[in-house]
């Protein structure tokens, strides 16, 4: 018990020797630190962004309906002849018939241009088919749909929506991947870093080390102060990048806000979650104390007096 | 205490620094290790101290063959030992006090005990007063105080010292060892190198004599 709280209290002093350390420096270790906190936030800030992307074109992925136009002056009859005949297809779940006329009052409520429409003699709208197509349809099936749609008499254009979408998902995909390349890469900067500094801290403290282990210190006792600055270096790192992210995210949500107004709304800038942050500061206290192993592990066997 | 049975020391490069060298060294004993410069005295203590390895032949301290040690059973060994280096091996940053708690937060004791302990070997080399002075603002005799005082510090039963008083006036030199004498009184068994030929004419000691790497006199076990 007495050599466990006794343990203790050596590491509680190691951790505090190597803050107090570290903060004798004060420009030597801002400077270390700000690399790697630029360096955590990077990978970090391109997460959340393709986060915020992914929620966005999520809420666009679930529009596949096809609007599907026919001629103007094609009778209602024939309209709702032709939705029964795409409803009874397997690949489409729902059709919805907007006559020409409703289409016309919703035009006039919704856009103010009433006099514009009254002037007319005649209904410059075509009854419109909204067709829902099944969830289990895919794209290759839709596009041979929509051919075969537009081929059918009565009917004037077929548009589909979701090519689009596809494709943006498509680079959301790439950049996914991208956000794990710059971890790695950047992660390994991180690690290089901090097993660079302590290296040369290493050096600069040969002596000592030299007189500890001539006076019988073990490995674990040399090691221990510069494991300690490693981890250090990395929450200090860590919370720069946090502090970082703080930062974008204040400049960045007022814009989105008036682009989200824009658009109408249901767009909202995806905020710092808990996974991100605990990721970040875990990131950065891995890089430190995996940075300070290998210096400590490379550069101080080597030192043995004589 | 501390056996050698035929013990050679070659370093790389071929040269032989001990040649066969058998002795003993009893416990609670206090001995002189004498002979020529390049003769092999800082050769053979740091064979105690496994600062390096015999070439050849055994070297038992009480009684463990430490040729047999595995690296990471060395630092222990070393913590049994209080060595006082003929270069000193202070750090140089650091006040004489850090200097001469070292071994002491090294073997684990608490705060106030380092302290107490620290203090009391800087009292007995006389330099109570100089605990905040670094070894860049100290005397070279001062700086070899500070060396001894570290080495006391943990209380070890085996003290080796080489050359301790090589800088000293002929005055601090006899203090120093009346010192280390003092040690030996409590236990302390005690070798230490010297080539200071006054000091020894006027203290009645064991000497080891060592001539080319060879022990050419044994001297008289007191
Ligand atoms: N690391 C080493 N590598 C090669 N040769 C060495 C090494 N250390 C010592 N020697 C050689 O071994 C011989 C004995 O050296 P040692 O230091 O033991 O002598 P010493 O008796 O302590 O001398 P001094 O009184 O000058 O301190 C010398 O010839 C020296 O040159
Ligand atoms: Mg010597």
């Amino acid at each position: 018990m007495k050599t466990l709280t006794h343990y203790l209290s050596l590491h509680l002093r190691n951790c505090a020797t190597a803050l107090a350390d570290l903060l004798a420096q004060p420009v030597a270790t801002g400077l270390t630190v700000a690399v790697i906190g630029v360096a955590l936030v990077l990978p970090a800030s391109l997460h959340l962004l393709v986060q915020n992307g992914r929620v966005v074109v999520g809420g666009w992925e679930s529009v596949r309906d096809f609007s599907v136009y026919l001629k103007i002056g094609t009778a209602l009859e024939n309209a709702t002849a032709i939705a029964d005949d795409l409803a009874a297809r397997e690949i489409i779940d729902s059709v919805e018939v907007i006559p020409a006329d409703d289409a016309l009052e919703q035009f006039r409520s919704g856009f103010g241009v009433s006099e514009l429409l009254d002037s007319m003699n005649s209904n410059p709208l075509p009854h419109t088919l909204v067709a829902r197509p099944a969830e289990v349809a895919t794209s290759a099936a839709l596009t041979a749909l929509e051919q075969e749609i537009r081929a059918l008499p009565g009917v004037d254009q077929v548009r589909i929506d979701t090519e689009w979408v596809a494709r943006l998902n498509a680079i959301l995909d790439f950049l996914r991947r991208g956000v794990w390349i710059a971890a790695v890469m950047l992660v390994g900067a991180v690690i290089v870093t901090v097993g660079n500094t302590i290296r040369l801290d290493i050096q600069n403290r040969r002596d000592e080390i030299e007189i500890c282990k001539l006076l019988g210190a073990s490995n674990g006792f040399v090691r221990r102060p510069f494991l300690y600055i490693g981890l250090w270096y990395g929450v200090i790192g860590g919370i720069v990048a946090l502090l970082l992210l703080g930062a974008g995210y204040l400049l960045l949500a007022p814009p989105v806000q008036r682009l989200t107004g824009l658009y109408g709304g249901g767009l909202e800038l995806l905020g710092l979650d808990w996974v991100t942050l605990v990721a970040v500061l875990a990131a950065g206290i891995l890089c430190g104390w995996g940075g300070a192993w290998s210096a400590v592990s490379r550069h101080l066997a080597a030192i043995e007096p004589k | 205490m501390i056996r050698f049975e035929s013990v050679t020391k070659r370093y790389e490069g071929g040269h032989e620094a001990l040649r066969e060298v058998s002795l003993e060294l009893h416990n609670g004993e206090f001995a002189f290790l004498t002979g020529h410069s390049g003769a092999g005295k800082s050769t053979l203590l740091k064979l105690i101290a496994l600062i390096e390895r015999p070439t050849r032949g055994l070297v038992l301290v009480e009684g463990r063959n430490i040729g047999r040690l595995k690296p990471r059973q060395v630092p222990e060994h070393r913590r049994k030992i209080g060595i006082v280096f003929q270069d000193n091996k202070l750090m140089e940053d650091r006040p004489a006090f850090d200097n001469v708690a070292l071994p002491l937060v090294i073997a684990g004791f608490n705060k106030r005990e380092i302290a107490r302990r620290t203090r009391a070997a800087l009292d007995q080399v006389g330099l109570l007063d100089k605990e905040r002075s670094t070894p860049r603002h100290l005397s070279t005799g001062e700086q070899q105080r500070v060396g001894i005082a570290r080495a006391v510090a943990s209380r070890p039963r085996l003290l080796i010292a080489d050359e301790p008083t090589g800088n000293l006036d002929p005055e601090l030199s006899l203090d120093i060892m009346n010192l280390f004498r003092r040690f030996n009184e409590v236990g302390v068994t005690t070798l230490i190198a010297t080539h200071d030929l006054n000091l020894l004419e006027q203290l009645d000691y064991r000497r080891i004599e060592l001539a080319d790497g060879e022990v050419i006199d044994q001297g008289n076990i007191s």
